[in-house]
């Protein structure tokens, strides 16, 4: 029980760091009609932006000013370089976003260095949320904080107890993710700004007829969603790892997430978003294989099948390909995607 | 590209003399340039030419843009690797000499199977989804290590078979001009693709998918048959590699290299036939020489690609032609001059901006070596401020300069290209 609750909130938690990367990417995807290639990039420099200021002033900051830094280049970016390429086509769009990606991976290199870099959570982060402890005299408790060793241990041999702890850096990244879903569907659906950008989504002429500057509109958008991406990045790379190859891990999930949830759409995304997340951190921590389920089921192995390899792959060891068969499933049975709306 | 409309004409002079000079070329060039290292860059440039070309005949004809061509050639390479221990096992009676093709057949099966899924859906989605088998297959590689052998790889040996009129494939001569005859014939059959009922509608499925529907024509369809020929090329090229490198390791099949076959597709020139062919040979050289030189060329890469997509998204190719166009006018003359203003102009920067990039790389990877590092035979001390002075002037005066050089420039080749258009519309009134 107290196995299937933790998993599941580091299932959620790692969801929404997902979403809070691939809701960016919609947004400027269904704007735009760009994927951006470079997202998982402004993830990356989100974390080490922030890495540099936490050096110097302490995390808070950094959690603010980090995104700020991000979005502000992805606005730069998109004025001066994918504007440029626009009238090309799709296309050269995608491929202007793919040559930022190398070129970022470099600078990141340059600047910081080839191997992964010291970034901590804050004192207050770092220790568990709560800790589930599990005996099997007094049933599921939870302890809030780090739970004592007292508790932990037992007296008794015959009594049973098992404490899990939640990191508080995976609660802090639900909490803000959460945050940051409710202020975004705000912003969309409540405010002016929100509304000009849903109708430059659809009729971006009509928007600009009625004299809005649709162009700086994208500009913005395409900054939000950078900055989106280093918010994550901020709360990403101190509770994981701060590496060059951060953005490549991430990359390509959050690219199975958009195209799984459908293309363009917001909900979708957050449902992909959770479901993989979830999906991943289970498979991660499961130790069962073919074999041994069939086994388990009474069928006899022959010496040959037993060593075969594609028997003996454990679940766990399966979870990096999860998103993929997931993508190509749900390619073959609705090509639209989970809540998409178009099929092109 | 290739919107003139087809004559037929039954000796076509000026294609069998390129068709010649490459065959010539592809002949001559070991000859000329005897080193081993010389040799296997070649051997190299003979696989990438066909890997690019393939890859061409996705982004190029028919705007698919993949992100996992090399899925396609490492698979492939993988197959021919497996082929090779049979061979040497004496399991499979099979001319080694075959072996690219046996990689290419390979190449068509799994593009038969994966592009099933993959040429469902065209433009971004195809993009993400081929990203998404690339990452499938590269996970998958270091899951089973009875195919893939794991992190070393499987190698194998190309001297398996019996030797054929005495030829071993030993000898890396020898192995050239197979992987020549490779690249020639590839070539050819690939530039016969594009004049194909087929290659022609993949191109119209690349410019107006709606109208070639009202035609009656199944883009999908279309779209899967170009993916399962370009699978069979890359396929080809997945087994010279084998051949050539006599190992497979998971690489192969990895990200990187689909990457890589995009990058110097694009900087080669998409939209022209023989542009991938710029790009291969460029790849070969930045992979090998350029990388030789200096440790941020995965940068400079970068920031060329960069350039080119924003002020030449038809690639080298392009820019070729253009000048090509001005030259059958005979107006070149009049440019000449500019464009060496220009190419010193762009020599100054990049020394200037060069010199930058290497002392701040040289700073952060090699700084236990002291602070100082030659750069183009100078002596640099990344510590001392005049070395970062010296190369903040050089790259703000080639800035300058370049400015200056290029309003100039700008004004001769719009009036050049003006007197063209001019020169084009009197000779249609004649």
């Amino acid at each position: 029980m107290e196995f299937f609750t933790i998993s599941m909130l580091n299932g959620l938690s790692y969801g929404l760091l997902l979403f809070m990367l691939s809701s960016g990417l919609t947004l400027i995807f269904s704007m735009m009609g760009v994927l951006n290639f470079a997202h998982a990039s402004f993830y990356m420099v989100g974390a080490y932006v922030a890495y540099s200021i936490a050096r110097l002033t302490g995390f808070w900051p950094g959690l603010v000013i980090a995104p700020l830094v991000v979005g502000a280049l992805g606005a730069l970016f998109e004025r001066y370089c994918l504007r440029r390429v626009h009238r090309f086509g799709h296309v050269p769009e995608l491929l202007i976003t793919f040559g930022l990606s190398y070129v970022i991976l470099e600078v990141v290199q340059l600047v910081w260095g080839r191997t992964a870099v010291e970034f901590q959570p804050p004192e207050v982060l770092r220790g568990p949320a709560f800790t589930l402890v599990d005996s099997s005299v007094d049933g599921l408790r939870i302890v809030f904080g780090a739970a004592p060793a007292a508790l932990c241990a037992s007296a008794d041999a015959a009594v049973r107890v098992v404490c899990s702890p939640f990191p508080a850096t995976r609660g802090f990244m639900m909490l803000v993710a959460l945050a940051m879903l409710l202020a975004l569907w705000l912003l969309l659906t409540r405010t002016r700004i929100g509304l000009v950008i849903q109708s430059a989504l659809t009729h971006p002429d009509m928007v600009e007829a009625l004299g809005h500057n649709v162009p700086r509109v994208f500009m913005l958008v395409f900054g939000a969603g950078a900055a989106l991406a280093g918010l994550a990045g901020v709360i990403g790379g101190s509770t994981f790892v701060t590496e060059p190859a951060m953005a490549a891990t991430v990359g390509s999930v959050i690219f199975v997430v958009v195209v799984v949830g459908g293309m363009g759409s917001l909900a979708g995304a957050f449902l992909a978003s959770l479901l993989i997340g979830v999906v991943q951190t289970f498979a991660v921590a499961l130790d069962y294989s073919l074999a041994g389920a069939l086994q388990g089921l009474g069928v006899a192995l022959s010496p040959a099948a037993a060593g075969n390899t594609l028997l003996k792959l454990t679940v766990s060891q399966v979870a990096p390909i999860l998103p993929y068969l997931f993508l190509v499933l749900i390619l073959i049975f609705r090509p639209k995607g989970l809540l998409g709306t178009r099929e092109d | 590209m290739a919107a003139n409309v087809y004559h037929f004409k039954p000796w076509n002079v000026g294609r069998v003399i390129v068709w010649g000079a490459f065959a010539l070329l592809l002949i001559v060039l070991p000859l000329l340039f005897r080193s081993n290292l010389a040799l296997t860059m070649l051997s190299q440039m003979g696989i990438a030419i066909v890997a690019c070309l393939s890859y061409n005949m996705l982004l190029g004809q028919g705007g698919m843009l993949s992100f996992g061509h090399a899925v396609y050639t490492g698979l492939a390479s993988f197959i021919a690797i497996h082929a090779l221990n049979r061979i040497g096992a004496g399991t499979l009676a099979l001319p080694v000499s075959l072996i690219p093709l046996l990689g290419g057949f390979a190449g068509l099966v799994f593009a038969v199977v994966l592009g099933f899924v993959t040429t469902k859906k065209s433009g971004t989605p195809f993009a993400m989804i081929t990203l998404g088998i690339g990452e499938l297959v590269f996970a998958m590689s270091l899951m089973v290590p009875e195919f893939f052998g794991g992190e070393a790889g499987v190698s194998g040996n190309r001297m398996a078979g019996k030797p054929v009129l005495g030829i071993s494939f030993g000898p890396q001569i020898q192995v050239y001009y197979l992987l020549a005859i490779y690249t020639f014939v590839c070539t050819a059959a690939m530039y016969a693709f594009t004049r194909t009922p087929l290659g022609r509608m993949l191109n119209a499925v690349r410019d107006n998918a709606e109208r070639v529907e009202f035609i009656g024509y199944s883009t999908q369809r279309v779209r899967y048959l170009a993916f399962i020929a370009a699978g069979f090329f890359a396929g080809i090229a997945g087994g010279m590699y084998a051949l050539n490198f006599e190992i497979a390791t998971a690489e192969v099949v990895g990200a990187g290299r689909s990457g890589a076959y995009l990058l110097f597709t694009f900087l080669g020139g998409a939209v022209f036939f023989f542009g991938p062919m710029i790009g291969a040979v460029l790849m070969v050289l930045a992979g090998v020489l350029l990388s030789e030189y200096t440790k941020a060329w995965l940068l400079y890469l970068g920031l060329i690609f960069l350039f080119m997509v924003m002020y030449a998204p038809g690639g080298i190719a392009s820019l070729i032609m253009m000048n090509l166009r001005v030259a059958a006018f005979g107006k070149l003359r009049r440019l000449w001059t500019s464009y060496l203003a220009l190419g010193g102009c762009v020599l100054v920067m990049l020394v200037g901006a060069a010199a930058l990039i290497e002392m701040i790389y040289h700073l952060q990877l090699d700084a236990a070596l002291g602070p100082t590092l030659s750069f183009m035979g100078a002596e640099l001390n990344a510590h001392r401020v005049d070395s970062w002075f010296g190369a903040v002037f050089v790259l703000l005066t080639g800035c300058g300069m370049f400015e200056l050089t290029r309003r100039h420039f700008a004004y001769e080749w719009g009036e050049v290209q003006r007197e063209i258009e001019k020169e084009i519309k009197r000779r249609e009134t004649l």
